[in-house]
């Protein structure tokens, strides 16, 4: 029976009830039978084309941070994890034991970031992440799923939203916002349920919950530009979704319905959305394709390219530029994912007085390590994170001696990874999404 | 000796060549059609003109961000695949069998250049090997089919020098030429030589992914 490949000692296993709990509930012929029917009903072509045409020739390890941050290990390279866990699924027909599913719940959920940046250093141009995501779908299957990230998709499953933010909570967080605007702004409103709005405007659920500041700004923002838009009152309004990485694609088709059709019902020309990576990819490549939309039913326009709209049509005047000097970090799931890196560097020109790259950048930028659900998986996993990112650190570093005070990271998971890597390695630069340099220099 | 040498030279070939195109095409057809059963997305999003600009970055040498970054390796891989492509194809002694037997013919490598190009294989070989031995990233991928399946494709090569050099026992090694350059192609369509004819595939998908629907660049 399948073992895991690369016995890791006692004390780094970490502690964590999903996995520790779901591994004890298994059984030999449970793991073997969702194994086979996964591999059989719901994979096909491309997952027998990039088994059967890797070459083990290990050049996608360069392409990944974790392997890069922890001394070259192999165990962490691209490839290397494909062979730790579908490589011997597939060997051994499914018959693996407890132990190697929590592992290989543990390498595909907490060791991938499914950045697809290995996609651009294997010459065959194998989708790695997406076969980290078929491992996810088998532990998923199997109840072996991190405790942390599990959770928010129960919220997801219960709430449509991903932080139990209740109905009554969520209109409140928003009448909050929309009156302490109008303390700066007399006339700003947060139209709710407008039907027939230019623009329905969504985000994700921590921001009523942690990040209401951004919700203000953007009503600021709206409002200076005079659009007419609306946001949704009832579920639907949250575009994020956790579901889409823990393999639960059922709950993930269900939370992208919930939220194009209240764009939909509403009759809005289109969605935009906030400054978020993943849920990008959700509504814009994985939750439609699950619902069988080639393309989403309502175009989605990502805040970049909204910006980027507004800046080129005139519609926001600044008052002053930025003054400090910024440089910017690439989220994966909008640069890799649809090439906003040169407007985002527009945006950037426009609105800060010295930009500073940071190398790599665009296409090749490095992850922050928290994408991918990583950093929903909690405490119990971020030294791993934090550590198994130190490319990042440098990469940092090097822009800050360039004279770079600020990063800009325009995603919220990307916020909560750099905050933690700034931190840990005490590299001392401050954090900020576009809207908040777009709402601090703007005339008000 | 010499009915082995006839067997080889005459219904062997017969053999390797449908097993090679044969194998080849159901290769192609049942994964199309597995794609078309489970993957259709594959269809929807494959886009010609993504496909081939990818395609194209890939298959230029320093293309990529990452050959740039490994330049011995991108200098044996493309010397590598470039010779043992025309060699096979070009040698002159290659080219009179097919004059002799179809009565058709095409150009042809001098005898010397085609012996640096069947040490540049060897070499490559070699090189792979050492890499697969040494770089930890590389053997924690390798197991035992990938030494098999580097000696499916350095043996014609060696064998042939040996033979073309007219060393010890070069009858024995011809036949052994002869038989490894059928094993070889026989091996292209069911082992993982296969990437040979799905790279176009594979590269071009991700392709299309990146410049179609993500808007970006994947070299
Ligand atoms: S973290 Fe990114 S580069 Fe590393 S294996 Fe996952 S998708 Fe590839
Ligand atoms: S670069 Fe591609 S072919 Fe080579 S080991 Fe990695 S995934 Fe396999």
């Amino acid at each position: 029976m399948g073992e895991p490949a690369v016995k890791i000692e006692e004390s780094k296993v970490v502690a964590d009830e999903g996995l520790n709990r779901g591994m004890e509930r298994l059984t030999p012929e449970k793991i073997e039978k969702v194994i086979q029917s996964v591999l059989k009903s719901e994979t096909g072509s491309r997952l027998k084309v990039y088994v059967d045409t890797c070459v083990h020739c290990g050049l996608c390890s360069e392409a990944c941070h974790f392997y890069l941050s922890n001394e070259k290990n192999p165990s962490f390279s691209p490839a290397g994890k494909v062979k730790q866990t579908l490589w011997e699924m597939l060997k051994q027909k499914g018959k693996v034991s407890p132990e190697f599913i929590r592992r290989a719940s543990e390498i595909a959920s907490t060791e991938c970031n499914l950045c697809r940046r290995c996609s651009m250093y294997c010459p065959f141009g194998i989708d790695i992440a997406y076969l980290m995501l078929v491992v996810r779908r088998i532990c998923h299957k199997l109840g072996v799923t991190p405790q942390y990230i599990q959770s928010t998709a129960h919220s997801h499953s219960a709430t449509m939203n991903q932080m139990w933010v209740k109905e009554d909570e969520w209109i409140d967080s928003l009448m909050w916002q929309e009156e302490e605007a109008r303390e700066e702004f007399p006339n700003l409103r947060i139209p709710l349920d407008k039907e027939g709005a230019d623009i329905f405007y969504s985000v994700i659920a921590p921001e009523p919950k942690f990040r209401a500041q951004l919700i203000y700004q953007a009503a600021a923002i709206m409002h200076k530009a005079g659009l007419d838009w609306t946001m949704p009152s009832t579920p639907g309004w949250d575009n994020s979704d956790m579901c889409m990485y823990t393999g639960d694609n059922e709950v993930m088709g269900r939370l992208k319905k919930a939220h194009f059709e209240s764009a939909m019902k509403l009759r809005v020309k289109r969605i935009v959305m906030g400054e978020c990576g993943h849920a990008f990819r959700s509504v814009y490549d994985m939750g439609n394709r699950w619902l069988t939309w080639r393309m989403p039913p309502v175009p989605v326009t990502h805040a970049i390219e909204f910006y980027a709209e507004l800046f080129k049509a005139g519609k926001i005047k600044l008052a002053k530029k930025y003054e400090q000097p910024v440089t910017l970090h690439d989220p994966c799931n909008i640069v890799r994912g649809r090439g906003l890196h040169e407007m985002a560097r527009y945006v950037v020109n426009e609105t800060c007085e010295k930009f500073i790259e940071m190398e790599p950048n665009r296409e090749h930028n490095f992850c922050c390590s928290a994408g991918g659900g990583v950093i929903n998986c909690g405490p119990p996993f971020r030294n791993k994170r934090v550590e198994g990112n130190k490319v990042k650190a440098e990469q940092l570093f090097v822009a800050k001696s360039k004279g770079a005070k600020t990063v800009i990271a325009p995603c919220h998971n990307c916020h909560g990874g750099l905050e933690d890597i700034i931190h840990h390695y005490g590299l001392g630069m401050e954090l900020k999404f576009l809207g908040d340099i777009i709402y601090e220099c703007m005339e008000k | 000796m010499h009915g082995l040498y006839n067997f080889v030279s005459g219904p062997m070939v017969w053999i390797a060549f449908i097993l090679f195109i044969g194998g080849c095409l159901y290769r192609l057809v049942s994964l199309a059609s597995l794609a078309k059963e489970k993957d259709t997305a594959v269809y929807a999003y494959m886009d010609f003109y993504y496909a081939l600009r990818s395609i194209f970055h890939w298959i230029i040498p320093f293309g990529s961000e990452n050959m740039r970054r490994q330049p011995l390796m991108t200098l044996f891989t493309f010397a590598f695949h470039i010779c043992l492509i025309c060699v096979p194809l070009f040698l002159f002694a290659h080219v009179v069998l097919w004059k002799e037997s179809w009565n058709i013919s095409w150009g042809f490598l001098s005898d010397s250049t085609a012996d640096v190009m069947t040490l540049i294989v060897i070499a490559s070989c070699i090189f792979f090997l050492v890499r697969r031995l040494t770089r930890p990233e590389v053997k924690f991928l390798t197991n035992r089919s990938d030494f098999i399946i580097l000696a499916i494709v350095a043996a014609p090569f060696i064998t042939g020098f040996w033979a073309y050099h007219q060393w010890a026992g070069y009858r024995m090694m011809l036949i052994l030429h002869i038989l490894s350059g059928e094993i070889m192609l026989i091996a292209i369509p069911f082992s993982r030589l296969s990437h040979a004819i799905f790279f176009p595939l594979t590269r071009g998908y991700m392709g299309s992914e990146f410049g179609a629907v993500k808007n970006a660049k994947d070299w």
